[in-house]
């Protein structure tokens, strides 16, 4: 197929509300999951972190058959690809993660944080994971970033510069009171008056 | 190999809002979405997943006691990137309904039987080539609560990776002919008609294998070009 030619990319077409048994079974049926919300292996190193929230449409409505897809480096910033040829990660740790809302529209990932990443100009960026939001009604997925409550960095994070002030709460995930395990919320709301902030990217 | 994704690749998907397909309305964004130079977190991506791929699992006709009932056919293709290359090693997922256009979701409460011989989930890992094959029932045609008489053409739901996180993409596979195109909101989504026509599979009468199983070719093509621009001669 080399050289084939091509006239353009495939268009997206809504996951549809039916993915469960094929995407995320979590052992409701028949079928074995490709990958699950929990990135964590025993090898993994870095600071343990369970990220949760609840997906929400344009009414306020929880959305109980969205798709999350996340994607992140490890402890030290690098990612589980070849092509991040940087160094090679210390861990298994693969940084991608799947889980799908439950009735109520939850929607959590247990994971470490990640480190910091450089921008194309190698300006440091402030500790991120990147999300994919996929749902019945969604004709294409919606792709996000989840940034750190309390994190100095996000001050000069290259990219939440580019967020107009007033809506960068929506990318920032507030860390919970607790001893333990941190814990950090994000909710997703589609539409509205605290719509999350998406990327043309 | 080093691929740029330019975001004029992006033109060709539906627009988020699309009123017709009903659910879109109170689930696309009304703000503008924010461009941003991509990063290494975006032009990275998962390489794995491939590992949980067992060998029959491109064969959704043999993972119950007994075979499925419907039309037995071969679903193959390449997942190739803007510039034709082949995607190697890629993890693709599908899902469908069974012959009688029944999800086994607990949600489809579509009166037409299950079929337990019949999951309707597969997955399979692209080879060097990009090449993938599946072996399944036709899907059949199923009524929707869209608008008055609704009912969704046969597809196959396509979930593939690629090179990056952004080249992600799922995406539905229908089939040549379908007399329920012009009425689908979802396939009528995407605006350009040639785009629309890359979601129907080719009927590859090549590749039927005699007293067995009719055959369908579908290419998927995922954003990525090469950033070294071709000489021009």
């Amino acid at each position: 197929m080399q050289g084939t030619k091509v006239q353009g990319v495939t268009p997206s077409q809504t996951v549809g509300p039916f993915f469960k048994y094929g995407l995320t079974p979590d052992g409701k049926y028949d079928w074995n999951d490709a990958f699950t919300n929990n990135l964590i292996t025993p090898d993994t190193s870095g600071e343990r972190i369970h990220l949760e929230g609840r997906v929400f449409d344009g009414d306020g409505q929880p959305i109980p058959d969205a798709m999350l897809e996340i994607w992140q480096a490890d402890a030290q910033g690098r990612f589980n690809d070849p092509k991040d040829n940087r160094a090679l990660p210390n861990s298994a740790f693969r940084g991608f993660g799947r889980c799908g809302t439950d009735p109520n529209g939850d929607y959590a990932f247990d994971s470490i944080k990640p480190g910091s990443v450089p921008d194309p100009a190698g300006r440091p960026q402030a500790p991120h994971i990147l999300l994919a939001v996929f749902a019945r009604g969604m004709l294409m997925h919606l792709y996000t970033r989840i940034y750190f409550g309390g994190e100095a960095a996000n001050a000069t994070d290259p990219v939440l510069a580019l967020v107009p002030q007033d809506r960068r709460a929506t990318l920032i995930a507030s860390r919970e009171p607790g001893n333990g395990t941190a814990v950090y919320r994000l909710d997703i709301r589609l539409q509205g008056d605290n719509e999350t902030v998406f990327f043309d990217i | 190999m080093t691929l740029t994704y330019p975001i004029e690749s992006n033109a060709v998907h539906p627009a988020h809002l699309s009123p017709a397909y009903r659910s879109s309305i109170k689930r696309a964004p009304q703000k503008p979405l924010i461009p941003m130079r991509h990063t290494l977190s975006e032009l990275t991506g998962p390489v794995y997943g491939h590992e949980t791929v067992r060998e029959s699992d491109n064969d959704l006709t043999t993972q119950h006691a007994g075979e499925p009932l419907g039309e037995r056919i071969i679903v193959h293709g390449h997942v190739l990137d803007e510039d034709g290359r082949g995607v190697p090693n890629t993890l693709v997922e599908i899902w469908q309904a069974n012959a009688c256009g029944r999800y086994i979701h607990v949600v489809d409460q579509h009166p037409a039987p299950l079929d337990p011989n019949f999951t309707g989930a597969g997955r399979t890992q692209s080879n060097s080539e990009g090449y993938y094959r599946f072996v399944t029932v036709k899907p059949g045609a199923y009524p929707w609560g869209n608008h008055q008489n609704a009912w969704r053409p046969a597809h196959i739901h396509f979930s593939v990776f690629g090179h990056a996180f952004i080249s992600r993409l799922v995406t539905q596979m229908y089939f040549p002919g379908d007399p329920l195109f012009e009425f689908d909101p979802i396939f009528n989504s995407v605006p350009d008609e040639k785009a629309r026509l890359r979601m129907v599979s080719s009927f590859d009468l090549e590749s039927t294998q005699p007293e067995w199983a009719l055959c369908y070719r579908f290419n998927i093509v995922l954003r990525g070009r090469n950033a070294t621009p071709m000489e021009t001669k």
